[in-house]
Protein backbone atom coordinates (compact mmCIF):
# COMPACT_ATOMS: atom_id res chain seq x y z
CA UNK A 1 0.00 0.00 0.00
CA UNK A 2 2.76 2.37 1.00
CA UNK A 3 4.77 1.22 -1.95
CA UNK A 4 1.83 1.95 -4.26
CA UNK A 5 1.46 5.52 -2.98
CA UNK A 6 5.17 6.05 -3.24
CA UNK A 7 5.21 4.97 -6.84
CA UNK A 8 2.29 7.20 -7.80
CA UNK A 9 4.10 10.13 -6.28
CA UNK A 10 7.27 9.16 -8.05
CA UNK A 11 5.61 9.44 -11.43
CA UNK A 12 4.91 13.12 -10.71
CA UNK A 13 2.03 13.06 -13.16
CA UNK A 14 1.04 16.51 -14.40
CA UNK A 15 -2.59 17.02 -15.21
CA UNK A 16 -2.81 19.37 -18.14
CA UNK A 17 -5.95 21.01 -19.43
CA UNK A 18 -9.45 21.00 -18.12
CA UNK A 19 -10.82 18.02 -20.04
CA UNK A 20 -12.47 20.04 -22.78
CA UNK A 21 -15.65 18.78 -24.35
CA UNK A 22 -14.00 16.12 -26.46
CA UNK A 23 -15.16 12.51 -26.91
CA UNK A 24 -11.73 10.92 -26.45
CA UNK A 25 -10.28 13.09 -23.70
CA UNK A 26 -8.73 12.98 -21.25
CA UNK A 27 -6.02 10.70 -22.59
CA UNK A 28 -4.68 8.89 -19.56
CA UNK A 29 -1.69 6.59 -19.38
CA UNK A 30 -0.56 4.83 -16.23
CA UNK A 31 2.64 2.90 -15.61
CA UNK A 32 3.29 2.32 -19.28
CA UNK A 33 6.07 -0.12 -20.11
CA UNK A 34 7.11 -1.43 -23.46
CA UNK A 35 10.04 -3.60 -24.37
CA UNK A 36 11.29 -5.76 -27.19
CA UNK A 37 13.72 -8.61 -26.66
CA UNK A 38 14.39 -7.53 -23.11
CA UNK A 39 15.25 -3.97 -24.17
CA UNK A 40 13.08 -1.37 -22.47
CA UNK A 41 11.85 1.24 -24.91
CA UNK A 42 9.16 2.88 -22.78
CA UNK A 43 9.86 2.92 -19.08
CA UNK A 44 7.14 3.63 -16.50
CA UNK A 45 5.40 6.48 -18.29
CA UNK A 46 2.24 8.09 -16.92
CA UNK A 47 0.43 11.17 -18.11
CA UNK A 48 -2.91 12.89 -18.24
CA UNK A 49 -3.91 15.08 -21.19
CA UNK A 50 -7.22 16.88 -21.03
CA UNK A 51 -6.75 19.76 -23.42
CA UNK A 52 -7.68 19.50 -27.07
CA UNK A 53 -4.73 21.73 -27.99
CA UNK A 54 -1.78 20.29 -29.89
CA UNK A 55 0.37 18.02 -27.76
CA UNK A 56 3.93 17.54 -28.98
CA UNK A 57 6.05 14.61 -27.84
CA UNK A 58 9.57 16.03 -28.02
CA UNK A 59 12.86 14.27 -27.61
CA UNK A 60 16.02 13.11 -29.35
CA UNK A 61 16.05 10.27 -31.84
CA UNK A 62 15.64 6.91 -30.15
CA UNK A 63 13.84 8.37 -27.15
CA UNK A 64 10.81 6.17 -27.80
CA UNK A 65 8.54 8.85 -29.29
CA UNK A 66 7.24 6.78 -32.20
CA UNK A 67 6.65 3.81 -29.93
CA UNK A 68 4.69 6.03 -27.53
CA UNK A 69 2.50 7.24 -30.38
CA UNK A 70 1.88 3.67 -31.56
CA UNK A 71 1.00 2.57 -28.04
CA UNK A 72 -1.53 5.40 -27.82
CA UNK A 73 -2.99 4.38 -31.21
CA UNK A 74 -3.07 0.70 -30.27
CA UNK A 75 -0.72 -0.47 -33.01
CA UNK A 76 1.56 -1.79 -30.27
CA UNK A 77 0.47 -3.42 -27.02
CA UNK A 78 2.19 -2.23 -23.83
CA UNK A 79 4.12 -4.84 -21.87
CA UNK A 80 2.34 -3.47 -18.83
CA UNK A 81 0.37 -0.41 -17.87
CA UNK A 82 -2.80 1.04 -19.29
CA UNK A 83 -4.00 3.73 -21.67
CA UNK A 84 -7.52 5.07 -21.87
CA UNK A 85 -9.03 7.67 -24.17
CA UNK A 86 -11.85 9.21 -22.15
CA UNK A 87 -14.22 6.35 -21.43
CA UNK A 88 -12.82 4.19 -24.22
CA UNK A 89 -10.18 1.53 -24.52
CA UNK A 90 -7.40 2.12 -27.03
CA UNK A 91 -8.92 -0.35 -29.49
CA UNK A 92 -12.33 1.33 -29.44
CA UNK A 93 -10.86 4.82 -29.53
CA UNK A 94 -8.90 3.99 -32.68
CA UNK A 95 -12.13 4.03 -34.68
CA UNK A 96 -12.23 7.79 -34.12
CA UNK A 97 -8.55 8.35 -34.79
CA UNK A 98 -6.21 8.45 -37.74
CA UNK A 99 -2.45 8.38 -38.03
CA UNK A 100 0.12 9.58 -40.53
CA UNK A 101 3.73 8.62 -40.15
CA UNK A 102 7.17 9.86 -41.10
CA UNK A 103 7.31 7.61 -44.15
CA UNK A 104 3.69 7.78 -45.24
CA UNK A 105 2.31 4.55 -46.65
CA UNK A 106 0.75 5.81 -49.84
CA UNK A 107 -1.14 3.21 -51.82
CA UNK A 108 -0.05 2.44 -55.37
CA UNK A 109 -2.95 4.43 -56.74
CA UNK A 110 -3.76 7.96 -57.73
CA UNK A 111 -4.03 10.76 -55.19
CA UNK A 112 -7.82 10.53 -55.42
CA UNK A 113 -7.60 6.73 -55.20
CA UNK A 114 -5.78 7.03 -51.87
CA UNK A 115 -8.53 9.20 -50.43
CA UNK A 116 -11.32 7.05 -51.86
CA UNK A 117 -9.78 3.94 -50.30
CA UNK A 118 -10.28 5.35 -46.79
CA UNK A 119 -13.85 6.38 -47.57
CA UNK A 120 -14.66 2.94 -48.95
CA UNK A 121 -13.11 1.13 -45.98
CA UNK A 122 -15.04 3.35 -43.59
CA UNK A 123 -18.29 2.72 -45.45
CA UNK A 124 -19.00 6.26 -46.63
CA UNK A 125 -21.90 6.19 -49.14
CA UNK A 126 -20.78 6.58 -52.73
CA UNK A 127 -22.73 9.79 -53.27
CA UNK A 128 -20.84 11.59 -50.50
CA UNK A 129 -17.32 10.53 -51.47
CA UNK A 130 -16.50 12.99 -54.22
CA UNK A 131 -17.31 16.05 -52.12
CA UNK A 132 -15.08 14.77 -49.28
CA UNK A 133 -12.26 14.05 -51.73
CA UNK A 134 -12.50 17.52 -53.24
CA UNK A 135 -12.53 19.18 -49.83
CA UNK A 136 -9.49 17.18 -48.69
CA UNK A 137 -7.54 17.99 -51.87
CA UNK A 138 -8.43 21.65 -51.51
CA UNK A 139 -7.36 21.79 -47.87
CA UNK A 140 -4.07 20.02 -48.54
CA UNK A 141 -3.26 22.27 -51.48
CA UNK A 142 -3.39 19.33 -53.85
CA UNK A 143 -6.31 20.47 -56.00
CA UNK A 144 -5.54 19.59 -59.60
CA UNK A 145 -3.26 16.71 -58.64
CA UNK A 146 -6.08 14.23 -58.03
CA UNK A 147 -5.25 12.03 -61.00
CA UNK A 148 -1.49 11.90 -60.32
CA UNK A 149 -0.03 8.67 -58.97
CA UNK A 150 0.43 9.30 -55.25
CA UNK A 151 3.98 8.03 -55.16
CA UNK A 152 5.16 10.38 -57.86
CA UNK A 153 4.37 13.47 -55.77
CA UNK A 154 7.15 15.46 -54.09
CA UNK A 155 8.02 14.65 -50.47
CA UNK A 156 6.04 17.58 -49.09
CA UNK A 157 3.05 16.80 -51.28
CA UNK A 158 3.16 13.15 -50.22
CA UNK A 159 3.16 14.12 -46.56
CA UNK A 160 0.30 16.59 -47.08
CA UNK A 161 -1.64 13.87 -48.88
CA UNK A 162 -0.99 11.43 -46.03
CA UNK A 163 -2.26 13.98 -43.49
CA UNK A 164 -5.23 14.95 -45.66
CA UNK A 165 -6.06 11.26 -46.08
CA UNK A 166 -5.89 10.76 -42.31
CA UNK A 167 -8.10 13.81 -41.79
CA UNK A 168 -10.58 13.19 -44.62
CA UNK A 169 -13.27 11.94 -42.22
CA UNK A 170 -12.47 14.53 -39.53
CA UNK A 171 -11.34 12.10 -36.82
CA UNK A 172 -11.52 13.21 -33.20
CA UNK A 173 -7.79 12.61 -32.83
CA UNK A 174 -4.98 12.83 -35.35
CA UNK A 175 -1.64 11.19 -34.53
CA UNK A 176 1.37 12.40 -36.47
CA UNK A 177 4.76 10.73 -36.28
CA UNK A 178 7.58 13.11 -37.27
CA UNK A 179 5.43 14.55 -40.05
CA UNK A 180 8.15 16.82 -41.42
CA UNK A 181 11.32 14.77 -41.03
CA UNK A 182 13.32 14.79 -44.28
CA UNK A 183 11.41 17.74 -45.78
CA UNK A 184 12.90 21.01 -46.97
CA UNK A 185 11.84 24.24 -45.20
CA UNK A 186 9.24 25.24 -47.79
CA UNK A 187 7.62 21.81 -47.58
CA UNK A 188 7.75 21.93 -43.78
CA UNK A 189 5.84 25.20 -43.86
CA UNK A 190 3.12 23.65 -46.03
CA UNK A 191 2.73 20.66 -43.74
CA UNK A 192 2.69 22.80 -40.58
CA UNK A 193 0.04 25.09 -42.03
CA UNK A 194 -2.11 22.04 -42.74
CA UNK A 195 -1.56 20.75 -39.20
CA UNK A 196 -2.48 24.18 -37.85
CA UNK A 197 -5.72 24.28 -39.83
CA UNK A 198 -6.68 20.79 -38.69
CA UNK A 199 -5.96 21.62 -35.04
CA UNK A 200 -8.01 24.81 -35.32
CA UNK A 201 -10.97 22.77 -36.58
CA UNK A 202 -11.16 21.01 -33.19
CA UNK A 203 -9.27 17.78 -33.86
CA UNK A 204 -6.92 16.80 -31.05
CA UNK A 205 -3.41 16.46 -32.44
CA UNK A 206 -0.77 14.31 -30.81
CA UNK A 207 2.50 14.49 -32.69
CA UNK A 208 6.12 13.58 -32.27
CA UNK A 209 9.12 15.61 -33.35
CA UNK A 210 12.80 15.93 -32.54
CA UNK A 211 12.78 19.47 -33.97
CA UNK A 212 12.75 22.01 -31.12
CA UNK A 213 11.81 24.90 -33.38
CA UNK A 214 8.85 22.97 -34.72
CA UNK A 215 7.70 22.11 -31.20
CA UNK A 216 7.91 25.82 -30.35
CA UNK A 217 5.77 26.70 -33.36
CA UNK A 218 3.11 24.04 -32.89
CA UNK A 219 2.87 22.86 -29.29
CA UNK A 220 0.23 23.82 -26.76
CA UNK A 221 1.85 21.40 -24.34
CA UNK A 222 5.08 19.44 -24.54
CA UNK A 223 5.94 15.97 -23.31
CA UNK A 224 9.72 15.61 -23.12
CA UNK A 225 10.75 12.02 -23.63
CA UNK A 226 14.29 10.81 -23.20
CA UNK A 227 15.55 7.24 -23.15
CA UNK A 228 12.06 5.85 -22.73
CA UNK A 229 11.19 8.04 -19.76
CA UNK A 230 8.76 10.95 -19.64
CA UNK A 231 10.94 13.56 -17.95
CA UNK A 232 8.67 16.57 -18.18
CA UNK A 233 5.12 17.38 -19.24
CA UNK A 234 4.30 21.07 -19.22
CA UNK A 235 2.48 23.82 -21.12
CA UNK A 236 4.67 24.95 -24.01
CA UNK A 237 5.25 28.47 -22.66
CA UNK A 238 6.49 27.08 -19.38
CA UNK A 239 8.56 24.30 -20.92
CA UNK A 240 10.44 26.52 -23.35
CA UNK A 241 11.15 29.38 -20.94
CA UNK A 242 11.93 27.42 -17.80
CA UNK A 243 12.25 23.69 -18.23
CA UNK A 244 12.32 21.94 -14.88
CA UNK A 245 14.14 18.85 -15.99
CA UNK A 246 17.92 19.21 -16.41
CA UNK A 247 18.01 16.85 -19.40
CA UNK A 248 15.25 18.88 -21.07
CA UNK A 249 17.16 22.08 -20.41
CA UNK A 250 20.28 20.60 -21.99
CA UNK A 251 18.27 19.38 -24.98
CA UNK A 252 16.72 22.85 -25.45
CA UNK A 253 20.16 24.44 -25.17
CA UNK A 254 21.24 22.32 -28.10
CA UNK A 255 23.59 20.09 -26.18
CA UNK A 256 23.96 16.58 -27.46
CA UNK A 257 22.66 13.87 -25.13
CA UNK A 258 25.36 11.81 -23.45
CA UNK B 1 22.10 -26.00 -95.41
CA UNK B 2 19.97 -25.81 -98.52
CA UNK B 3 17.38 -28.03 -96.91
CA UNK B 4 17.40 -25.80 -93.86
CA UNK B 5 16.76 -22.60 -95.76
CA UNK B 6 14.02 -24.16 -97.85
CA UNK B 7 12.45 -25.37 -94.60
CA UNK B 8 12.48 -21.83 -93.27
CA UNK B 9 10.89 -20.62 -96.47
CA UNK B 10 8.19 -23.26 -96.22
CA UNK B 11 7.66 -22.44 -92.56
CA UNK B 12 7.23 -18.74 -93.26
CA UNK B 13 4.79 -19.39 -96.08
CA UNK B 14 2.77 -21.65 -93.75
CA UNK B 15 2.57 -18.85 -91.22
CA UNK B 16 1.74 -16.19 -93.78
CA UNK B 17 -0.95 -18.28 -95.48
CA UNK B 18 -2.33 -19.42 -92.11
CA UNK B 19 -2.08 -23.05 -93.12
CA UNK B 20 -4.99 -25.00 -91.57
CA UNK B 21 -2.99 -27.63 -89.63
CA UNK B 22 -0.71 -25.03 -88.17
CA UNK B 23 -3.58 -22.78 -87.10
CA UNK B 24 -5.39 -25.70 -85.48
CA UNK B 25 -2.30 -26.64 -83.48
CA UNK B 26 -1.61 -23.10 -82.35
CA UNK B 27 -5.22 -22.57 -81.28
CA UNK B 28 -5.28 -25.82 -79.30
CA UNK B 29 -2.02 -24.85 -77.59
CA UNK B 30 -3.47 -21.50 -76.59
CA UNK B 31 -6.74 -23.07 -75.46
CA UNK B 32 -4.98 -25.64 -73.27
CA UNK B 33 -2.41 -23.30 -71.72
CA UNK B 34 -4.78 -20.35 -71.19
CA UNK B 35 -7.33 -22.64 -69.54
CA UNK B 36 -4.65 -24.15 -67.33
CA UNK B 37 -3.41 -20.71 -66.29
CA UNK B 38 -6.96 -19.49 -65.62
CA UNK B 39 -7.76 -22.51 -63.43
CA UNK B 40 -4.42 -22.34 -61.64
CA UNK B 41 -4.83 -18.59 -61.01
CA UNK B 42 -8.27 -19.00 -59.44
CA UNK B 43 -6.72 -21.36 -56.90
CA UNK B 44 -3.19 -19.93 -56.64
CA UNK B 45 -3.94 -16.23 -56.05
CA UNK B 46 -6.15 -16.72 -52.97
CA UNK B 47 -3.80 -19.50 -51.81
CA UNK B 48 -0.78 -17.21 -52.14
CA UNK B 49 -2.60 -14.42 -50.29
CA UNK B 50 -3.71 -16.81 -47.55
CA UNK B 51 -0.20 -18.15 -46.97
CA UNK B 52 1.19 -14.62 -46.99
CA UNK B 53 -1.31 -13.20 -44.50
CA UNK B 54 -2.34 -16.07 -42.25
CA UNK B 55 0.21 -17.30 -39.77
CA UNK B 56 -0.14 -20.96 -38.88
CA UNK B 57 2.20 -23.65 -37.59
CA UNK B 58 4.45 -24.91 -40.34
CA UNK B 59 4.02 -21.89 -42.59
CA UNK B 60 7.74 -21.65 -43.25
CA UNK B 61 7.74 -25.24 -44.42
CA UNK B 62 4.80 -24.58 -46.71
CA UNK B 63 6.56 -21.57 -48.21
CA UNK B 64 9.73 -23.56 -48.85
CA UNK B 65 7.71 -26.41 -50.37
CA UNK B 66 5.78 -24.01 -52.58
CA UNK B 67 8.96 -22.39 -53.85
CA UNK B 68 10.53 -25.79 -54.46
CA UNK B 69 7.46 -26.92 -56.39
CA UNK B 70 8.11 -24.13 -58.90
CA UNK B 71 10.75 -26.45 -60.29
CA UNK B 72 8.40 -29.42 -60.63
CA UNK B 73 9.57 -31.48 -63.67
CA UNK B 74 6.72 -31.57 -66.22
CA UNK B 75 7.39 -35.19 -67.20
CA UNK B 76 6.86 -36.29 -63.62
CA UNK B 77 3.61 -34.32 -63.42
CA UNK B 78 2.64 -35.94 -66.72
CA UNK B 79 3.38 -39.35 -65.32
CA UNK B 80 1.34 -38.73 -62.15
CA UNK B 81 -1.63 -37.37 -64.06
CA UNK B 82 -1.32 -40.30 -66.47
CA UNK B 83 -1.51 -42.74 -63.56
CA UNK B 84 -4.53 -40.89 -62.16
CA UNK B 85 -6.40 -40.85 -65.45
CA UNK B 86 -5.38 -44.19 -66.97
CA UNK B 87 -8.05 -46.87 -67.16
CA UNK B 88 -6.82 -48.59 -64.01
CA UNK B 89 -6.31 -45.29 -62.16
CA UNK B 90 -8.70 -43.71 -59.64
CA UNK B 91 -10.11 -41.26 -62.19
CA UNK B 92 -9.93 -43.74 -65.07
CA UNK B 93 -13.69 -44.15 -65.50
CA UNK B 94 -13.97 -40.47 -66.47
CA UNK B 95 -12.20 -41.28 -69.73
CA UNK B 96 -10.11 -38.14 -69.75
CA UNK B 97 -6.76 -39.59 -70.78
CA UNK B 98 -5.57 -38.38 -74.21
CA UNK B 99 -8.00 -35.44 -74.25
CA UNK B 100 -7.27 -31.68 -74.03
CA UNK B 101 -8.87 -31.79 -70.56
CA UNK B 102 -6.12 -34.11 -69.35
CA UNK B 103 -3.53 -31.69 -70.75
CA UNK B 104 -5.22 -28.78 -68.97
CA UNK B 105 -5.16 -30.69 -65.69
CA UNK B 106 -1.45 -31.50 -66.04
CA UNK B 107 -0.48 -27.94 -66.96
CA UNK B 108 -2.60 -26.49 -64.14
CA UNK B 109 -0.60 -28.59 -61.69
CA UNK B 110 2.69 -27.40 -63.18
CA UNK B 111 1.68 -23.74 -63.18
CA UNK B 112 -0.13 -23.54 -59.85
CA UNK B 113 2.97 -23.48 -57.58
CA UNK B 114 4.59 -20.85 -59.81
CA UNK B 115 1.68 -18.44 -59.55
CA UNK B 116 1.05 -19.23 -55.88
CA UNK B 117 4.70 -18.76 -54.85
CA UNK B 118 5.16 -15.52 -56.80
CA UNK B 119 1.88 -14.05 -55.60
CA UNK B 120 2.63 -15.06 -52.02
CA UNK B 121 5.91 -13.14 -52.25
CA UNK B 122 4.18 -10.11 -53.76
CA UNK B 123 1.42 -10.03 -51.15
CA UNK B 124 3.85 -10.65 -48.28
CA UNK B 125 6.09 -7.75 -49.37
CA UNK B 126 3.16 -5.39 -49.78
CA UNK B 127 1.65 -6.48 -46.49
CA UNK B 128 4.83 -5.74 -44.61
CA UNK B 129 4.67 -2.21 -45.98
CA UNK B 130 0.91 -1.65 -45.62
CA UNK B 131 0.19 -3.51 -42.39
CA UNK B 132 0.40 -0.56 -40.02
CA UNK B 133 -1.69 1.67 -42.27
CA UNK B 134 -4.36 -0.99 -42.72
CA UNK B 135 -4.55 -1.66 -38.99
CA UNK B 136 -4.70 2.06 -38.25
CA UNK B 137 -7.63 2.32 -40.65
CA UNK B 138 -9.35 -0.61 -38.99
CA UNK B 139 -9.59 -2.67 -42.20
CA UNK B 140 -11.35 -6.01 -41.95
CA UNK B 141 -9.32 -9.03 -43.16
CA UNK B 142 -11.31 -9.03 -46.38
CA UNK B 143 -10.72 -5.31 -46.96
CA UNK B 144 -7.01 -5.83 -46.31
CA UNK B 145 -6.79 -8.65 -48.83
CA UNK B 146 -8.71 -6.62 -51.41
CA UNK B 147 -6.37 -3.66 -50.90
CA UNK B 148 -3.26 -5.81 -51.21
CA UNK B 149 -4.48 -7.68 -54.29
CA UNK B 150 -5.43 -4.45 -56.04
CA UNK B 151 -2.18 -2.66 -55.20
CA UNK B 152 -0.22 -5.74 -56.24
CA UNK B 153 -2.21 -6.20 -59.44
CA UNK B 154 0.63 -5.56 -61.87
CA UNK B 155 3.06 -7.82 -60.10
CA UNK B 156 0.38 -10.48 -59.84
CA UNK B 157 -0.22 -10.17 -63.56
CA UNK B 158 3.49 -10.74 -64.08
CA UNK B 159 3.22 -13.90 -61.95
CA UNK B 160 0.34 -15.13 -64.08
CA UNK B 161 2.28 -14.44 -67.26
CA UNK B 162 5.27 -16.33 -65.89
CA UNK B 163 2.90 -19.25 -65.40
CA UNK B 164 1.64 -18.94 -68.97
CA UNK B 165 5.17 -18.84 -70.35
CA UNK B 166 5.93 -22.05 -68.54
CA UNK B 167 2.72 -23.79 -69.66
CA UNK B 168 2.91 -22.91 -73.34
CA UNK B 169 6.55 -24.04 -73.62
CA UNK B 170 6.15 -27.26 -71.66
CA UNK B 171 6.30 -30.56 -73.58
CA UNK B 172 6.90 -33.38 -71.09
CA UNK B 173 3.47 -33.45 -69.45
CA UNK B 174 1.24 -32.84 -72.46
CA UNK B 175 2.92 -35.48 -74.57
CA UNK B 176 2.30 -38.11 -71.87
CA UNK B 177 -1.29 -37.28 -70.96
CA UNK B 178 -2.31 -35.91 -74.37
CA UNK B 179 -0.67 -38.55 -76.53
CA UNK B 180 0.03 -36.13 -79.38
CA UNK B 181 -2.98 -37.34 -81.38
CA UNK B 182 -3.46 -35.55 -84.71
CA UNK B 183 -6.48 -33.19 -84.81
CA UNK B 184 -7.17 -33.98 -81.14
CA UNK B 185 -4.34 -33.33 -78.69
CA UNK B 186 -1.50 -32.09 -80.83
CA UNK B 187 -0.02 -28.82 -79.53
CA UNK B 188 2.98 -26.79 -80.66
CA UNK B 189 5.62 -28.39 -78.46
CA UNK B 190 4.55 -32.00 -79.09
CA UNK B 191 4.26 -31.37 -82.83
CA UNK B 192 7.74 -29.88 -82.97
CA UNK B 193 9.13 -32.96 -81.19
CA UNK B 194 7.30 -35.33 -83.53
CA UNK B 195 7.86 -33.52 -86.84
CA UNK B 196 11.54 -33.00 -86.12
CA UNK B 197 12.03 -36.71 -85.55
CA UNK B 198 10.10 -37.40 -88.75
CA UNK B 199 12.29 -34.97 -90.65
CA UNK B 200 9.40 -32.62 -91.50
CA UNK B 201 11.33 -29.51 -90.60
CA UNK B 202 9.00 -26.97 -92.23
CA UNK B 203 6.09 -27.48 -89.83
CA UNK B 204 8.44 -27.88 -86.86
CA UNK B 205 10.24 -24.66 -87.69
CA UNK B 206 7.03 -22.75 -88.36
CA UNK B 207 5.62 -23.76 -85.01
CA UNK B 208 8.99 -23.10 -83.39
CA UNK B 209 8.95 -19.56 -84.70
CA UNK B 210 5.44 -18.96 -83.40
CA UNK B 211 6.29 -20.52 -80.02
CA UNK B 212 9.40 -18.41 -79.61
CA UNK B 213 7.51 -15.29 -80.60
CA UNK B 214 4.74 -16.08 -78.10
CA UNK B 215 7.12 -16.91 -75.26
CA UNK B 216 9.29 -13.85 -75.83
CA UNK B 217 6.22 -11.70 -76.40
CA UNK B 218 4.63 -12.76 -73.12
CA UNK B 219 7.83 -12.13 -71.18
CA UNK B 220 8.40 -8.78 -72.85
CA UNK B 221 4.81 -7.75 -72.18
CA UNK B 222 5.14 -8.73 -68.53
CA UNK B 223 8.30 -6.64 -68.24
CA UNK B 224 6.79 -3.65 -70.01
CA UNK B 225 3.68 -3.78 -67.83
CA UNK B 226 5.54 -4.02 -64.53
CA UNK B 227 8.00 -1.37 -65.63
CA UNK B 228 5.25 1.03 -66.68
CA UNK B 229 3.36 0.33 -63.46
CA UNK B 230 6.44 1.06 -61.38
CA UNK B 231 6.97 4.35 -63.14
CA UNK B 232 3.30 5.22 -62.93
CA UNK B 233 2.45 4.13 -59.39
CA UNK B 234 5.81 3.65 -57.68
Amino acid sequence: MVDEAHRAEDRSEVRLGSSDDHPLLPLVARGLQFGINGRRIINDVSFWIGSSGRTVILGPNGAGKSVMLRLCHGLLQPTSGEIRWGELSVARAREQQAMASQHPVLLRRTVTGNLLHVLRVKGVPKAERQALVDAALQQAGLAGLGSRAARTLSGGQQQRLAIARAFVLKPAVLLLDEPTANLDPAAVRGVEELIGAIGAAGTKILMTTHDIAQARRLAADVMFLNDGRLLEHAPAAEFFTAPKDPAAARFLAGELPD
Amino acid sequence: MNEFSSAIGAALSMIVTLEADLVEIVLLSLQVSLSAVAIASVIALPLGALIALQSFPGRRGVVILLNALMGLPPVVVGLLVYLLLSRAGPLGPMGLLFTPTAMIIAQSIIVLPIIAALSRQTIADLHEEYDEHLRSLGCSPLQSVATLLWDGRFRLLTAIMAGFGRAIAEVGAVIIVGGNIQHATRVMTTTIALETSKGNLALALGLGLILVTLALGVNATALVISDAARRRYG
